[in-house]
């Protein structure tokens, strides 16, 4: 679908003729839902760093190869690419670029036919869907093994094995805790991670007869927290104890909501508080008022910006990947557990390709990283 | 049923949001767009139960006169002023116009007020970061040393100390190294952990093994 000749139209004779631009090719976009023909041309000779005269490029298509071409859309000068997003899938388009100098025009003959049309795979994505695959095979093989029975090695999470000791200090003090779900919503997936550590933290409140305290930001976690509190509760043979009023919603506001956490830390001095999920820039303003009235912080987030400032600020930190592990962790179930050690065979797959990556970058064998490139 | 229609609700939606990731063909590359609409319009009408939630605790502590019920009485109303400011005074659907009450307590009460508390990280910074690099062990001795090169290597002090060094050598460009290579060593090997973390955590709820979120039965 090059370009084999063209026609100049001078209008204009103290510009003269531009040339047009040369070997256009035109293409169905790939791995697209279709409606997008692509249009790629080497620049006209006169499209030149300081030809000022030099205006760009008008797009034409037509679905006949001689007559009906309107302009579509114009590229600036330097532009050698335009995406044409106005078809119908199936039908046939030939294609005119032509250049524009001052008032004259140079265009090339039709280029086409070329229809677009939707694709049933993104090629551009295979890397990410055979990761996937591979982690989640991964994943799927360990719980079973877990299922089957065989042992599965754990490593101590310190921030995990001193929720019981933050519960029972609090028991001890005959003072509430404060438990903090973050600033995001039920679809972010560190707020359902803090939510069911929320679901051990209240069974062991439920046990003790602890105050629990838990101050939301968003009312479909208001929600949630609640029907884990009082499951909770329940389980731990305290219905009794439970009330709504634990989990209450306080404001969207990522600051209103700091303000009101720290007002009530710093009235009521908890024992103990837990901040498990999404934050942004209050993690500090809470955690530091947390520490200022003395209480033992356990922290998890997500959040790699934020990690330093609950490291500095709390008792212990839940960084990262811990923070998704606590349920299993906790629950020491065996379908959970599997999952962990699934993570683990994708960390070590990571390890390995780290590892061949530098190598192969190093020597310049070839472009290793083009391999992880995602459309 | 109160757990099998949440779990095949996040099964479906869940398997859905993966294909349309792998296939770009009609339906799928619609349903995105379709499925965060419908999770829009359910935000929207949950912060009702938040607001009525809010009203409902602030007035029991009220009529109780439990500890701190003042605070309760600000609430309620802060709430109702501005609320009235935007319904009744704020010139309908123009609410958002400037000039309008609703502008003026948004700019010059609720606006000053957020600024405030942000600001106030710039003191908690201060705080923490005296206790987090106090030399008490190895690790928050390199933390020390790490942090007092970056900082010194971010002001002209830093170059001016080191200038009889060649340029390459010189307190900057050390603390570009330390952010380039240890410090973005450290944030990938903690991302890493992440994405993988989320990726079995999405699996787990997608699947139904991870179900302590869905509460009681």
């Amino acid at each position: 679908m090059n370009v084999s000749a063209f026609c100049a139209v001078p209008e204009d004779p103290s510009y003269g003729a531009p040339a047009p631009p040369t070997d256009l090719v035109v293409r169905d976009v790939p791995n697209d839902a279709g409606g997008a023909i692509i249009l790629h041309w080497d620049p006209s000779v006169d499209d030149v760093e300081g030809n000022d005269k030099f205006i760009g490029y008008e797009i034409l298509r037509s679905t006949s190869p001689d007559s009906g071409f309107k302009v579509i859309g114009t590229a600036t000068a330097g532009s050698t690419e335009l995406t044409d997003n106005q078809t119908v899938d199936g039908k046939k388009y030939y294609y005119i670029v032509r250049s524009l100098m001052g008032s004259s025009i140079a265009e090339a003959w039709p280029v086409g036919p070329v229809s677009s049309s939707q694709q049933w795979f993104n090629l551009g994505r295979i890397n990410s869907f055979i990761a996937l695959l591979i982690l989640s095979t991964a994943i799927l093989w360990y719980i079973h093994r877990a299922r089957r029975g065989d042992t599965l090695f754990i490593r101590k999470i310190a921030g995990l094995e001193a929720v019981d000791e933050a519960v029972g200090r609090a028991t001890e003090m005959g003072k509430a805790i404060y438990y903090i779900p973050g600033t995001q919503d039920m679809d972010n997936v560190q707020t359902i991670a803090g939510v069911t550590i929320l679901g051990r933290v209240a069974k062991l409140t439920a046990q003790y007869e602890t105050p629990l305290d838990v101050p939301v930001s968003r009312s479909l976690v208001m929600i949630t927290a609640r029907e884990i509190v009082k499951e909770a509760y329940l389980n731990a043979g305290r219905p009794d104890a439970y009330n709504d009023s634990m989990v209450h919603y306080l404001t969207d506001d990522q600051f209103g909501y700091a303000a009101a956490i720290d007002g009530m830390v710093v009235r009521e001095k908890p024992a103990t508080i837990f901040y498990m999920g999404a934050f942004y820039a209050e993690s500090l303003i809470l955690a530091e008022t947390g520490n200022s009235v003395g209480a033992i912080q356990i922290a998890g987030t997500a959040m790699p910006a934020q990690l330093p400032f609950f490291i500095a600020a709390c008792d212990y930190t839940l960084i990262g990947e811990e923070l998704f592990a606590a349920s299993a962790y906790l629950s020491k179930e065996p379908k959970l557990l599997g999952s962990l050690k699934g993570q683990d065979f994708g960390k070590l797959c990571i390890l390995g390709i780290i590892i061949i990556g530098s190598i192969i970058q190093t020597f310049g064998i070839f472009d290793f990283t083009s391999i992880f490139t995602v459309q | 049923m109160r757990r099998e229609i949440p779990l095949i609700i996040t099964g479906v939606v869940g398997f859905t949001y993966i294909i349309q990731f792998f296939i770009p063909h009609w339906p799928f590359n619609i349903m995105e767009h379709m499925l965060t609409d419908w999770m829009l319009i359910i935000f929207a009408f949950a912060i009702w139960l938040g607001v009525l939630n809010l009203m409902k605790v602030s007035l029991d502590r009220i009529s109780k006169r439990t500890k701190d019920w003042p605070y309760a009485l600000v609430t309620i109303l802060g709430f109702l002023f501005i609320v009235i400011a935007g319904f009744f005074f704020s010139g309908g659907r123009r609410f958002l116009d400037p000039g309008t009450p609703f502008d003026y307590i948004y700019q010059f009460i609720y606006t000053p007020l957020s600024a405030t508390m942000f600001a106030m990280l710039a003191f908690y910074v201060a705080s923490a970061s005296y206790r987090a690099f106090r030399a008490r062990t190895k690790e928050a001795t390199l933390l020390l040393l790490a942090a007092f090169f970056v900082m010194l290597g971010r002001v002209p002090v830093g170059d001016a100390m080191t200038s009889f060094l060649p340029e390459s050598v010189r307190l900057s460009k050390f603390a570009d190294w330390i952010m380039n290579y240890p410090q973005t060593a450290g944030q990938r090997a903690i991302m890493i952990g992440i994405a993988l973390g989320i990726v079995s955590t999405s699996l787990r709820l997608i699947l139904g093994i991870e179900r302590s979120h869905l509460g009681s039965d």
